[in-house]
């Protein structure tokens, strides 16, 4: 599904000093996996996601998704990629002027859902992440929790094949980092990919899934079913 | 498709109503420029009547010695019809009575006065009207070789007017023109600026927008539809204003000179006008809008 080969991403810093974010990294991830990417703060998680968005272009190395190279993508191209792919992010990213439920019919609207679907799909999606009685609060009336449930609900909303979810559980408490940990795990059961980047220990012991773990932008281990080590 | 067009539609609206300011700032400075085009073009079609008109009414009365035989007076005729764009209209005494009983018949004073008279005291006389002022020049000194023959030259004189009306026109035109141009670069530049603004305000909704893949064109779209409707409100107003400006000053224009009605001007011209106005509008709204989103507007 998702293919790094020899990807090395390098930024230039105001002083023209190269800083690698990612060094030579290759992995693969199959159609279905639950994925973790894990490392400290600068270890080159959330390049690696936004490279899998063409976000950013590798400076070296090609990214594979779905057999198509997205290094050589155009514009056009990139927003039919986008359009497989949800992300969340530990900050929302949620539109403060739009109630949850236009915060989803939005995405739909801008992506070219019919307004049929839009009717159909946005109460259903707010009943998997159970905010169906919040559909009509805005993103300030909602709990850290709620949000992070309702920006979950935006990256499913336009039925994407991949989730990225970089740190989704960094702003909330043990409580709300379980429950959304629950959602995230019914979601991949619904058959979608799922890779999350995360610095939290408890997230990674919890879910027992495959860990990629990076350091100073290159992979220090990749393990089936891995712990937090580091 | 449609659906999809609606909805460009209905974000540009929506930045148009979130950065209301912006907008009428582009609606502002498309106004001047429509309106100076606009009234350009008005100024234009007036002075062209003017001259027209005023080359209707221009003529030369050249009026023969008694005893010119009227042969004479045919020759000199034939000779300056040689130039098709001059006509000239052969009045015989007999003529010239018979139109000066028609016109004061009613005028006891005058009828009397012809009476004591007792024979036709009106000359032969040719009618000249030319086309271009500047062909009255060359036949003035044509006339002035027949001096034998002619009792007295009767010159309008409205060359001068009409020199003087084709030079404020002209002038006016290119003074116009420079001033437009300004005007034109002066928007593009503010209309480049209010889009560029928009697209700061509209950072969040754009980056979410990029982020679940909507296509370029719509997240274009909705700036370019703003720069477009702001062209199209901004040339609906100068068309308000260049009627009312008509309206208003077309009787007091009309006393100034006899014939001019502005306002018929207006709305004879009314359909080109439009298509001026509202081409202008968008071209200037949605081009300055497109570069900045080109430039601006990462996807």
């Amino acid at each position: 599904m998702i293919k790094f080969q020899n990807v090395t991403k390098i930024f230039e810093t105001k002083n023209k000093q190269k800083v690698f974010a990612l060094k030579d990294v290759s992995f693969e991830i199959e159609k279905g996996e639950f994925v973790l990417i894990v490392g400290k703060s600068g270890a080159g998680k959330t390049t690696l996601l936004k490279l899998i968005f063409a976000e950013e272009k590798p400076t070296e190395g090609r990214i594979f998704f779905g057999g198509r190279d997205i290094t050589k993508m155009k514009d056009r191209e990139i927003s039919k990629l986008r359009r497989e792919i949800g992300v969340v992010f530990q900050d929302y990213k949620l539109l403060p002027t739009k109630t949850a439920f236009e915060n989803l019919s939005y995405i739909m609207e801008v992506t070219g859902f019919s307004d049929e679907e839009i009717k159909r799909d946005v109460p259903r999606v707010l009943e998997v992440v159970r905010l169906s009685d919040k559909s009509e609060c805005f993103p300030q009336e909602l709990s850290a929790g709620e949000k992070q449930r309702l920006s979950i609900a935006r990256a499913l909303i336009h039925r994407p094949k991949v989730i990225l979810a970089d740190e989704p559980t960094g702003n909330l408490d043990p409580y709300n980092t379980l429950e959304i940990l629950k959602v995230l795990e019914k979601i991949h059961q619904m058959d979608t990919t799922l890779i999350l980047a995360t610095h939290d220990k408890e997230v990674v012991n919890f879910l027992k899934k495959r860990v990629i773990t990076l350091e100073g932008g290159e992979i220090l281990r990749d393990e089936e079913k891995g712990r937090f080590v580091l | 498709m449609i659906d999809q067009i609606k909805r460009t539609i209905k974000y540009g609206l929506k930045i148009i109503v979130r950065d209301g300011e912006i907008f009428l700032t582009s609606v502002f400075i498309l106004f001047l420029v429509i309106s100076l085009i606009s009234f350009l073009f008005i100024f234009k079609k007036t002075s062209e009547f003017l001259i027209s008109s005023f080359k209707e009414k221009a003529d030369i009365s050249v009026y023969f010695k008694e005893e010119t035989p009227e042969d004479e007076i045919l020759k000199i005729k034939d000779e300056i019809s040689k130039n098709p764009e001059i006509k000239v209209e052969f009045i015989s005494k007999e003529e010239a009575l018979k139109e000066f009983e028609k016109r004061h018949k009613e005028n006891q004073i005058l009828m009397n006065a012809l009476k004591e008279v007792g024979e036709n005291p009106f000359l032969a006389s040719l009618s000249i009207k030319a086309k271009e002022p500047n062909q009255y020049e060359e036949l003035l000194s044509f006339l002035k070789e027949k001096e034998s023959f002619i009792e007295k030259v009767d010159y309008s004189e409205r060359k001068p007017l009409i020199e003087r009306i084709f030079s404020l026109s002209s002038n006016l035109e290119k003074g116009g023109i420079l001033i437009s141009s300004v005007l034109i670069l002066i928007s593009i530049f503010v209309v480049f600026n209010t889009t560029r603004l928009s697209i700061t305000n509209f950072k969040e909704e754009i980056s979410i927008q990029r982020l679940v893949g909507a296509s370029s064109w719509f997240i274009r779209g909705q700036f370019l539809v703003q720069g477009m409707i702001a062209g199209i409100f901004s040339a609906l107003i100068s068309l308000l204003i260049v009627f009312l400006s008509c309206y208003f000053l077309s009787p007091k224009i009309s006393i100034l000179f006899e014939g001019l009605n502005l306002l018929e001007i207006f709305s004879s011209n009314l359909g080109i006008l439009i298509l001026i106005q509202f081409s202008a509008g968008i071209l200037l709204g949605s081009i300055p809008s497109l570069i900045a989103v080109r430039r601006f507007l990462k996807i």
